[in-house]
């Protein structure tokens, strides 16, 4: 094969068919399959659950990950947090036009071992090639399929004062890591994404028989905003603790230097629940015992119901209101 | 694990807290008037909303925002000139990352960019030698605001392209000094208050004895302060404690990085590279004396002499950035607030800015949805 991807791969001919074999197809280990023009997929009964997210990340390659780790991670964390069990992926490439095939390889091999991690099989793909310029590197889309659970299914008009609010571990990793890895900031960290599927880690909090009763994974917008999407479509107060909000030093210090706030940071590897009282200690029992959640805390609680909003506590006692994210963080000037 | 704050933070905090409040209350039955203080700096303004301090010193001690934000401060037509260098296919524009966003009369450097011109967001001008250094075809203009703080840098940055003999680069500088505004404030303005909150950032450069004319002219209060909440309450009660005994000094509650002459090193650069100008403020008008431009020595670098930019007068708008910058108007105050106004569409600076009062005042202190 050429070092190259070109424009003969995406012909659909005897380039296209080498790059499917040789690359993806020996990857995900579904030849039978791929013979077909699509899969068939056998369901217990139930209700199915799908998403699909699309995954154009810059840099491809960043500490703690790259863009097939991250579409692995994406989708199947989403529908974890919908509380379906994820059973497998579809995954769409394009590729521009001159962009390594080694990387590719890279990319596919790390996209296949995440699936295999998170115990999803990838059951459909294609590929397409656009001319240079066309886009940037390599976008993924992935759309995941997976059960709805009979057992502990989420119910957030259940959420009722006195619940507690938990994160399964720090905040703003990934986004401080893209922003370091982009080098166009002049950050040196080594702190690394967060990037990871959670379903495992959920289904443990699930089985070990948690009330959960809302959880969602903080990305774009970071905590603030899903927890104040959570509260207006729930019509709950949260009140959060600045205090309690784990945070590296790392992410605390670049955050202090670029103007940054945490709580808006992305993240790729984390859960909000929403959990009873009573269980909120087996919950986090459950998340500690896997390395994605060691640090899994309470940060703060449902204290109403009716009006929709997310206070945070500072420390000197004042609370003020947080909100959405509003437009892009941009590095302040000093 | 850390947490956002540390747990021995909220605890001294509070406490200190109490304090103040307690002697802000003593000063208003001695004064009969509520203590009303300045900060002068972005990130003052910015880390007293987030905190808190801001809040739960409300109806006891009077927290105005001054002209501390560099983007802020920066005239209109300043900042029509930097879009209207964008505007020529053959330059990169490298900028700090506030500039992307703050409205020009016709548009902002972001819109410019998604337009399809070469503007890049840069931490450092270093960068932005840098960058003309792996583009020699072409040419690029950094775009400078800022005081005291900044200005070293960006003159490290023409020391640096002038070493390189770089011919494609250049600076667009639109800098502030902080004395003169502080002395107009206090002389033109007239504006009320009881002391400035000093900025931390800008004294690591001017020096703690930057400001004894304070003292000396107006009998004005003012302390030097860090950004942690401690620092900041800190700093409000050694303010009180002059207000309410009547004896104004200028007080360094910043010693671990302010030196009392500051720092040589910075300063030097400065005039080497920089000459001082009259400079026209946002909402205020030109203060004599009171910016600084490259020196003509390096006219070579200077965006302003290498490249003839002409731009009419800005249209008028009901923002009333100007009155938030003098400290003469809350952002509740403004028409605009909120509504027309808002960190996506922002219509002034003071909106754009993380350390803008109105943007502060946004994401910190609004209390709707």
């Amino acid at each position: 094969m050429d070092r190259k991807i070109t424009l003969a791969y995406g012909d659909g001919g005897e380039l296209a068919h080498k790059l499917i074999q040789q690359i993806f197809v020996s990857a995900f280990g579904n030849r039978d399959a791929s013979r077909f023009d699509a899969s068939f997929l056998s369901l217990k009964s139930g209700e199915i659950a799908v998403t699909t997210d699309s995954f154009v990340v810059k840099p491809l390659f960043f500490p703690g990950g790259d863009i097939g780790k991250i579409a692995v991670s994406g989708t199947v964390n989403d529908l974890a947090v919908a509380g379906a069990v994820p059973l497998c992926l579809t995954a769409g490439f394009i590729i521009e036009e001159g962009f390594p095939l080694a990387d590719l390889r890279k990319i596919v091999r790390s996209l296949a071992d995440e699936a295999a991690g998170a115990g999803v099989e990838v059951v459909a793909g294609d590929t397409k090639v656009v001319e240079k310029g066309g886009a940037d590197g390599v976008y993924i889309n992935t759309t995941g399929v997976g059960l709805k659970r009979s057992e502990g299914a989420i119910d957030p008009s259940r959420i009722a004062p006195g619940d507690d609010i938990l994160i399964s571990g720090p905040i703003g990793d990934h986004g401080i890591a893209i922003l370091a890895a982009r080098g166009e900031l002049g950050l040196m960290t080594e702190l690394q994404s967060d990037c990871a599927p959670l379903n495992k880690m959920i289904d443990a909090v699930i089985e070990a028989g948690c009330d959960v009763k809302m959880m969602r994974d903080p990305t774009r917008g970071g905590i603030a905003t899903t927890l104040v999407e959570i509260a207006e479509d729930f019509h709950a107060t949260f009140e959060l603790s600045e205090s309690r909000l784990p945070v590296r030093d790392a992410v605390r210090g670049a955050c202090d230097i670029l103007g940054f706030d945490p709580m808006y940071l992305a993240n790729e590897g984390k859960v909000v629940m929403v959990v009873a009282h009573e269980d909120t200690q087996k919950a986090l029992n459950a998340m500690r015992t896997f390395s994605e959640g060691e640090s899994a805390a309470v940060i703060g609680q449902v204290t109403g119901k009716g009006i929709g909003q997310l206070l945070l506590e500072t420390p000197l006692g004042s609370k003020r209101r947080l909100h959405r994210l509003s437009g892009m963080m941009l590095p302040r000037i000093c | 694990m850390k947490t956002l704050f540390e747990p021995k933070d909220p605890a001294v905090a509070k406490e200190l807290a109490r304090k103040v409040i307690g002697l802000a209350d003593r000063c208003r039955e001695k004064t009969g008037t509520v203590p009303a203080f300045m900060e002068v700096c972005g990130s003052h303004t910015m880390a007293l909303a987030k905190t808190g301090v801001k809040l739960i010193l409300q109806g006891h001690v009077n927290l105005i925002s001054g002209p501390g934000c560099p983007v802020c401060v920066t005239d209109q037509k300043q900042i029509d000139a930097m879009i209207e260098v964008a505007e020529s296919d053959d330059r990169i524009v490298c900028t700090f990352g506030d500039m992307m966003r703050v409205p020009g009369s016709k548009r902002t450097l972001m819109s410019a960019k998604t337009e399809g011109r070469d503007v890049r967001i840069v931490y450092s001008p270093i960068d932005a030698v840098k960058i003309a250094e792996e583009n020699p075809d072409r040419e690029v203009v950094f775009l400078g605001v800022g005081f005291e703080t900044t200005v070293p840098v960006l003159a490290a940055a023409i020391q640096l392209a002038a070493q390189k003999q770089l011919k494609n680069f250049s600076m667009w500088a639109t800098t502030k000094l902080v004395r003169p505004v502080l002395r107009t404030l206090l002389t033109v303005k007239k504006v009320k208050i009881n002391g400035f909150l000093l900025p931390g950032h800008v004294s690591i450069v001017l020096g703690g004895n930057a400001y004894q004319f304070l003292v000396d002219d107006f009998r004005m209060p003012g302390v030097i302060s860090g950004f942690e909440p401690v620092e900041m309450l800190s700093a409000i009660y050694k303010l009180l404690k002059m207000v309410y005994e009547d004896k104004p000094e200028i007080m360094n509650n910043y010693k671990s990085v302010v030196r009392s002459k500051g720092n040589p090193v910075a300063q030097k650069l400065m005039n080497e590279f920089f000459q001082p100008c009259d400079e026209a403020w946002r909402g205020i008008g030109v203060i004599p004396q009171s910016g600084l431009r490259i020196r003509d020595k390096y006219a070579a670098f200077d965006a302003r002499k290498k490249f003839s930019i002409e731009v009419g007068e800005p249209k008028k708008t009901l923002c009333r950035c100007g009155d938030m910058i003098c400290g003469l108007a809350s952002p509740e105050q403004c028409l605009l607030f909120g509504k027309a106004c808002t960190p996506l569409h922002p219509v002034g600076p003071c909106m754009v800015s993380t350390e803008g009062s109105c943007a502060a005042h946004y994401a910190y202190m609004r209390k709707e949805g």
